[in-house]
């Protein structure tokens, strides 16, 4: 056993990277489910997010169209969700699952050709100075720009939320939507720009894990972090600051999982890669004893003639 | 029990049924467990496939399914090529052993071929690759490029096999340099790029300066390419997209020649059943190009290596060489035998850490 031969500051700079796919998609279904509305299609938006991310960057040589791309393709396919649940009032939980299991059939067919191909490679943020910087330089200052766009959009969200009105109108649609119809709120209008929210961000970390943090494409190469998003938010007790932290604690285990093992550490590695999922969960349910509950309305349909 | 039965009668069907055509192209069905387009080991297995077609054009039909996972699920697969009239069947992972087994049984005039496994049947032959002889090639070139004196190493399962790869490379990167260290991490897959991408950074990031994988995806070259100062070698396939650097050179599996023999076999009526284990010699592991990145005197070196495995004047386990715990396994000068070889779960002295069980 080795274990000094674990640098912590590449340690948290790595574990900043492998958190940063599921902060997007929980920070998407976050606002979601603040709306009222249960989407368990994360995990398909996600994988749809990643490989049209994936083959936009390789037909255009460019990673930042291919991020458009992939919000393009999440909120798109979240689109489909939204009418049906919206307008044809389908279950939530039935269409978030079927959501699912066609991302993840829809992506296999459309990454047929890009199995095996190199994409082009995202330009890491280097400030002068700053990146250079002991300790501090590749932790703050030299990541990919996505990466801070995550942490920016947990913030916003948060501030959004917390002090704006539109936070407050999507907040009231989702603790009581008659309540907000009766105060001339568009219920069905509100819900579908957030279900869309919500989708983008599952595309943008999709198409994290697709061009940054492999980079490759492969069917199925989400591998449940959509599930675990979904988790978090509600272990996260729907606030923005605690879905950044269950994020970085899921990704820093991850990491540090790997990190043991390359150091020889005799514990069992069916122990180490169960570690990430049981802490996150034991660490988070200890946070959220606080008592704030779910959205009121969360998972149930709206109709304004009912 | 009525399944069995009615699988076993349809069998019988097939079997008359292609008996009486003689005419009938010979299918020949493929079972891969990752996907065509890995650019690895599937890759390789496909091109094997795509040699047979060339060789024998209208007169094989080939079918294969990619992506089957090992396990239950590969058993519905085998089943159902067998049933659509398949007469020869290989299934090109180690983790179709049981299955394979299980299907021939039911299935006696459908001969199946076993890609690295141990067991056989009237109608399943196994058949694999030394390629532990391109470990000991890719350890020598490890062990001389190495500056950290620290290689990573990715495995996919504790299984003989990646074993044997282990032993290997690290036997002859300590012969050139006594001072090299391995660190190794179990992956647990043979085929999931993202945790690949994962171990090949932690391992550099804790110093290894080369990353040989037993794992099937470029993945791990990606990382270190984006990583700088850090040599690759292409596993099953040659991947010299990533040459020269940071893919120095790689083990290619060649499995045409072996296809071809066996489909003519089965054309002929000559198939039967066997162990066949070839290493660079008989060209079913090939060393892909040793890129400009290896200095003059260690590529020399590694050909030597490689030639020398080739004419048989060399075994990659050559004692002496102790076990793990320090316990005599090989006295000096002596061979391993390849029963040893081919059931290998024990490290040699100098590897640390213990084997997932």
């Amino acid at each position: 056993m080795d274990l000094s031969a674990i640098n912590p500051v590449l340690l948290i700079a790595s574990l900043m990277v492998a958190a940063t796919p599921l902060l997007f998609a929980a920070i998407g279904e976050l606002v979601v489910e603040k709306s009222g509305v249960l989407n368990l299609g994360v995990e398909g938006m996600m994988i749809i997010g990643a490989v049209a991310g994936f083959a936009t960057a390789v037909e255009t040589g460019s990673p930042m169209l291919g991020f458009v791309a992939a919000a393009g393709a999440g909120a798109g396919l979240s689109v489909l969700f939204a009418v049906l649940t919206q307008y044809a009032q389908a279950n939530q939980v039935a269409s978030g699952l079927s959501l699912t299991l066609f991302g993840l059939g829809l992506s296999a067919l459309m990454g047929q050709s890009y199995v095996g191909i190199k994409p082009p490679q995202m330009q890491k943020l280097d400030i002068p100075v700053l990146s250079d910087l002991p300790v501090v330089g590749p932790i703050l200052f030299g990541h990919d720009p996505l990466l801070y766009v995550a942490i920016a959009l947990i913030a916003a969200v948060w501030a959004v939320i917390k002090f704006s009105r539109i936070g407050l109108v999507l907040r009231a649609v989702g603790e009581n939507h008659d309540a907000a119809h009766a105060l001339g709120y568009k219920v069905v209008r509100i819900r579908i720009i957030a279900i869309m929210f919500g989708g983008g961000c599952a595309g943008l970390g999709g198409a994290y894990i697709s061009l940054i943090r492999v980079p490759q494409w492969t069917e199925g190469m989400t591998a449940g972090i959509g599930w675990i998003a979904l988790a978090l938010v509600v272990f996260a007790s729907w606030k923005p600051w605690r879905v950044l932290l269950g994020a970085y604690l899921f990704g820093g285990v991850t990491v540090v999982q790997l990190n043991l093992q390359a150091a020889g550490v005799a514990i069992p590695v069916e122990y180490l890669a169960m570690s990430p999922y049981l802490i996150t969960i034991l660490v988070l349910v200890i946070l959220s004893a606080d008592k704030s509950s779910a959205p009121a309305a969360l998972g149930r349909n709206f109709h304004a003639a009912r | 029990m009525k399944l069995t039965n009615l699988m076993t009668s349809a069998a019988m069907a097939f079997g008359l049924a292609t008996a009486a055509l003689a005419d009938d192209p010979t299918k020949v069905g493929f079972v891969y467990v990752g996907p065509v387009g890995d650019g690895g080991w599937t890759y390789e297995h496909d091109q094997g496939r795509k040699a047979v077609v060339a060789e024998f054009g209208d007169k094989v039909e080939t079918v294969y399914v990619e992506n089957v996972a090992e396990g239950p699920d590969a058993e519905r697969v085998i089943t159902q090529m067998a049933l659509q009239g398949a007469d020869l069947i290989f299934t090109t992972s180690f983790g179709y052993m049981d299955p394979t087994i299980n299907v021939a049984a039911k299935f006696p005039n459908v001969r199946f071929e076993h890609a690295t496994g141990y067991k056989q049947a009237d109608n399943v032959a196994t058949y694999s690759a030394r390629f532990y002889e391109g470990r000991a090639v890719q350890g020598t070139i490890a062990g001389h490029m190495t500056k950290s004196n620290i290689v990573g190493y990715i495995g996919s399962y504790p299984i003989p096999e990646v074993i044997r790869g282990i032993n290997s490379a690290y036997i002859h990167a300590k012969k050139v340099n006594p001072d090299v260290e391995f660190k190794i991490v179990w992956a647990f897959t043979w085929f999931d790029p993202a945790k690949e991408a994962d171990a090949a950074k932690v391992l550099i990031e804790q110093g290894a300066d080369v990353i040989l994988q037993h794992t099937d995806s470029t993945a791990p070259q990606a990382a270190a390419q984006a990583a700088g100062n850090v040599i690759t070698f292409g596993q099953a396939s040659d991947m010299s997209e990533y040459g020269p650097l940071p893919r120095v050179s790689s083990i290619i599996d060649d499995w045409a020649p072996y296809y071809i023999a066996r489909t003519q076999a089965v054309m002929d009526g000559t198939w039967v059943s066997g162990n066949t284990w070839d290493g660079i010699g008989a060209g079913m592991v090939g060393i892909g190009e040793i890129s400009d990145a290896v200095p003059t005197d260690v590529k020399e070196a590694a050909l030597a290596m490689k030639a020398a495995l080739a004419d048989g004047s060399y075994h990659a386990f050559t004692g002496p060489i102790n076990k793990q715990d320090g316990s005599a396994w090989l006295a000096d000068g002596e061979v391993a035998d390849d029963g040893t070889l081919a059931g290998m779960s024990f490290y040699v002295e100098g590897i640390e850490g213990d084997i997932p069980q």
